[in-house]
């Protein structure tokens, strides 16, 4: 056991560091969706030319080769520099691991390097009005049509979706399979007739996702990823991506929340009231046992080479501290905490997603009752 | 960067589970919690193999080894609930190491390591939260000498010098004592870093304890059927069960960090070792009070095993303070400030 960076991880810290002291892009600018996002997609484009784009991928594949340690690194230092996340976020978590991992070679070439670049952005259609939890029972429809397939059907909280060039898509191509067997991973091209992007608002008031509604969408089919029919193992791989690739960013973010938080207790004169003292310090203990805890996952990932069930626990605890401190937060800061247009009313009111997306807090539980202790199934 | 266990470090834990399985079964630490005593023979195997010495130098007779090879053993220990005069013995070895004088050192490290002599600790004054007060001693009434934390840091006396009263307490897997006065020979060196490491040690039983109750639980929840299915397809018993793996896990991660902060980076040590005080007992009491309600009526009565862990993680969760004081501790070294004493609830 050894908590410390070895000398190559430090040297690899200190490049990165000093990468971005240099080339840092300054503030993203505020205010303007379309402008935030070109000002993501430059600062993507810088970072790729300079080979920080993809840190952890192979390096036949556009990577740097680096290890998932690294690759926490990396985010890590992101984090703490307030460096703009990069436009393509989920096609470089999600969308160019599941390529590499269970597409073609003509798909690896096709698409790899403009996801690197941010040249194409990539947007994901898993949940449906009535398949969130149940994410097998969607309904969305593939019908084979001479050298590809038409979609009809519905989609809910895709973010970027308007951004974006490539959808990862799944839909039903066998309604007479069982649920988990009858569904294919398509790459869903978003600029076409048959597909209608309409902006989803939230209780925030701003609409951070989309609906997208499919009527005979074309997918040609080198567009699928892994068997036709054996579209839920590749999904699955997708969202253990997405849970493991989060870790170590969502900490860095939590652990500057509880710093505003403390810095607000301290502007109240409230930092010696016990009780605001003992949650303090449970945000603390719980921020660091996350830390860590993704430590000890992504040593074990690199051990076993596939992230685990155990990532669970990481989201689960993720959503439960920043619930609890935005809560707080906006209850110490007064008449300021809900009022609309501050930073405590907003963070307040989006962390009430934080249970939900990604994994609702009861689904992790089951996977963690069924796959970790090897409780028996609901059903 | 590697957050596992080294291959010399899984072997020691892989030993210390089969010893503990092998002679500290369920049937042997009700023998033994019944009876209020310790098996001296058991002790003595363990001090054969160098145990109560681990992380002694071996200058002074122990192993040379470090606290995440205590955390190791202590994990077991809890796991076990195993009766025995491990933490007291290696817990007064890890004050006097840090804090003992070179002769303090040279007359009671080499003699606790070698099982010769059993040690004790405790609290008494402002160090226990009252003027007067006194923790629970552990291991006091069977030991030869005993660390005394006070206002001013730590003593050291022979268990004779010691004006103590035995106390049955309700775990009777271990010997308790208070004291009404505090008695014995300064230590003159760190005995924050001492105190701060003994809390490490205790925090890695109670991780155990968790372990333990959670397995229990969970075997059970799988079994037991009501309603003509096994109560663990029911997702108020089995989130109940994943709600145990959150605290254990996390209870675990800060114990081994804490663990190897105290040896390679002493600087994190305060923050690390308040951190998993307050945790590790909060994890290990919640852990077995949700197994025992998962075991509903069967898990309260006296023929039910679950009773010793249970008991144990409620008096080794408070040894060094309550889990309120030690997060009051936390939020000051998290940028509050210090709060007042009588302030910080339980």
């Amino acid at each position: 056991m050894d908590l410390s960076l070895t000398e190559s991880e430090a040297a690899f810290r200190d490049e990165v560091r000093i990468w971005l002291k240099e080339n840092h892009p300054g503030p993203v600018p505020e205010g303007d969706d379309a402008a935030e996002f070109e000002f993501r997609r430059a600062w993507q484009k810088e970072m790729h030319e300079a080979g920080w784009t993809g840190v952890s991928w192979p390096e036949e594949f556009g990577g740097r080769g680096a290890s998932l340690i690294e690759q926490a690194i990396f985010n890590e230092e992101l984090a703490y520099g307030s460096v703009p996340p990069p436009a393509n976020v989920l096609g470089l978590v999600m969308g160019g691991p599941v390529v590499i991992a269970h597409g073609t070679t003509e798909q690896k070439e096709r698409f790899l390097e403009p996801i690197l670049s941010g040249e194409e952005i990539w947007c994901q259609g898993f949940s449906e009005p009535e398949s969130g939890s149940d994410l097998a029972s969607i309904k969305s429809r593939a019908v084979k049509s001479n050298g590809g397939w038409k979609i009809t059907g519905q989609k809910v909280w895709t973010t970027y979706a308007h951004e974006a060039k490539y959808c990862m898509f799944l839909a039903r191509t066998d309604p007479d399979a069982p649920k988990h067997r009858g569904i294919t991973y398509f790459i869903l091209e978003m600029d076409q007739p048959g597909v209608e992007v309409r902006p989803l608002r939230q209780i925030t008031g701003e609409a951070e996702f989309n609906e997208i509604f499919l009527e005979e969408a074309q997918v040609p089919d080198e567009n699928v990823i892994g068997e036709v029919g054996g579209g839920w193992q590749v999904a699955i791989t997708t969202l253990m991506f997405e849970r493991a690739g989060l870790g170590a960013v969502a900490v860095v973010g939590l652990r500057r929340t509880l710093e505003d938080l403390i810095a607000l207790v301290r502007e109240k004169g409230l930092e010696s009231d016990p009780l605001i003292r003992q949650r303090i310090a449970e945000f603390q203990i719980g921020i660091e046992a996350m830390r860590l805890g993704a430590l000890r996952t992504l040593t074990a990932t690199m051990k076993t080479g596939i992230p685990g069930p155990e990532g669970s626990l990481g989201k689960w605890q993720w959503g439960k501290y920043n619930q609890a401190m935005t809560e707080m937060a906006s209850e110490v800061a007064g008449p300021a905490g809900v009022t609309v247009g501050t930073d405590a009313s907003y963070r307040f009111l989006r962390s009430r997603a934080n249970s939900i997306e990604g994994g609702t807090t009861e689904v992790l539980q089951n996977i963690i009752a069924e796959r970790v202790l090897g409780l028996p199934k609901l059903r | 960067m590697n957050f596992d266990l080294t291959d010399e470090q899984s072997e020691i834990k892989g030993t210390a589970k089969q010893f503990m399985a092998d002679r500290f079964k369920p049937e042997k630490v009700r023998e033994l919690a019944e009876a209020r005593a310790y098996d001296d023979s058991l002790y003595a195997q363990m001090a054969e193999l160098g145990w109560p010495g681990i992380a002694v130098s071996e200058d002074d007779g122990g192993q040379g080894l470090g606290l995440v090879e205590l955390a190791v053993l202590l994990e077991e220990a809890g796991y076990a609930c195993a009766p025995s005069q491990l933490l007291g013995s290696a817990g007064a070895a890890l004050v006097i190491t840090a804090a003992g004088s070179p002769e303090q050192r040279a007359e009671w490290l080499p003699r606790l390591a070698s099982g010769e002599a059993t040690g004790a600790f405790g609290a008494i004054g402002p160090a226990a939260g009252g003027e007067d007060e006194s923790t629970l001693f552990c291991d006091l009434p069977t030991a030869d000498v005993a660390v005394v934390f006070d206002a001013e840091g730590a003593l050291l006396a022979p268990a004779g010098e010691l004006d103590f009263e035995a106390v049955e307490a309700i775990d009777a897997t271990r010997s308790y004592a208070t004291i009404s006065a505090p008695a014995g020979e300064r230590m003159p060196g760190d005995a924050g870093a001492g105190r701060d490491r003994l809390a490490v040690a205790i925090a890695a039983e109670l991780t155990g304890i968790g372990q333990r109750a959670m397995e229990m639980a969970v075997e059970y929840a799988r079994e037991r059927k009501q309603f003509d299915r096994a109560i663990g397809s029911y997702q108020a018993v089995s989130h109940r069960c994943a709600a145990m793996l959150l605290g254990v896990e996390e209870s675990r991660s800060l114990t081994y960090y804490a663990a190897w902060a105290a040896d390679a980076e002493p600087e994190s040590l305060p923050l690390a070792a308040a951190m998993v005080s307050a945790r590790a007992a909060d994890a290990a009491w919640e852990t077995t009070a949700s197994a025992l309600q998962v075991f509903g009526g069967i898990g309260f009565t006296w023929e039910h095993d679950l009773q010793f862990w249970l008991k144990r993680s409620r008096v080794a969760g408070r040894m060094l303070g309550t889990p309120g004081e030690h997060r009051d501790r936390v939020a000051e070294l998290a940028g509050l400030g210090a709060g007042s004493a009588a302030g910080a609830p339980a």
